[in-house]
């Protein structure tokens, strides 16, 4: 019984991965193909990692599992996070068909303020 | 396999490991391909992924759990590479 369901894992989350290296060839702008490379990813290397897990039916094999999917779980997202800040900063062009971009607007809205305060960001400013 | 019948649970990992390959070269084209170095950064990210992935299904396809430690730490290098890359980029467009 948990050979199959390791299988099916295995198969699911090799599936998933795949899907991941599709949406980075074929999506248009660098931040969906960020979004699909982080989620998909993800969640593949989770269902990969239980199928090892439960093929193994081992205690050191499975408190590394849990360990490595505790892992990506926490960092995945900080380090999607990063790329695209980076990214946002160099100035990497968004789909043209995009229809909002809440980023600059506030960025705007918060230049052109009057109730805004003189000085610079106190990180910006600290940071030099 | 050791009766010298083939269960259809035997195929699962070389299936899991075919379907890793395709999706690590459909990344290696974003790689290459670019275009600008972000992309390039998100496609080395997945990659790395995508490896330790394909460590644990060719674990299990070789029965050997001790490869499982390797893609443990490929895991924490990979990270660790994506933040220094993000803070590479965005030194840089402070700098200029």
């Amino acid at each position: 019984m948990s050979d199959r369901v390791s299988a099916v894992l295995l198969v699911l989350g090799a599936f998933f991965m795949l899907l991941a290296g599709l949406g980075v060839l074929r999506l248009p702008d660098l931040f969906m193909r960020l979004q699909a490379a982080t989620k998909a990813s993800t969640l593949g290397v989770g269902c990969l990692l239980v199928g090892a897990a439960l093929h193994f039916q081992d205690l050191a094999v499975t408190t590394r599992a849990v360990l490595v999917i505790a892992f990506f779980c926490l960092t995945a997202p900080v380090g999607a996070h990063m790329i695209a800040r980076a990214a946002y900063a160099v100035g990497v062009p968004l789909w043209e068909g995009t229809i909002t971009d809440e980023l600059r607007e506030a960025r705007r809205s918060a230049s052109d303020g009057p109730t805004e305060s003189p000085t610079p960001h106190p990180a910006e400013a600290g940071d030099a | 396999m050791s009766h010298g019948i083939l269960k259809v649970t035997d195929l699962a990992p070389g299936l899991a490991l075919a379907m890793l390959g395709l999706a690590q070269l459909l990344t290696l084209v974003r790689l290459v391909r670019g275009p600008t170095l972000p992309d390039r950064v998100v496609a080395l990210d997945l990659m790395g992924v995508l490896s330790v992935g394909m460590i644990a299904a060719y674990a299990v396809a070789m029965n050997q759990p001790v490869l499982l430690d390797p893609a443990t730490v490929l895991a924490l290098v990979g990270f660790l590479s994506t933040v220094a890359f993000a803070r590479y980029l965005e030194r840089r467009v402070r700098d200029e």
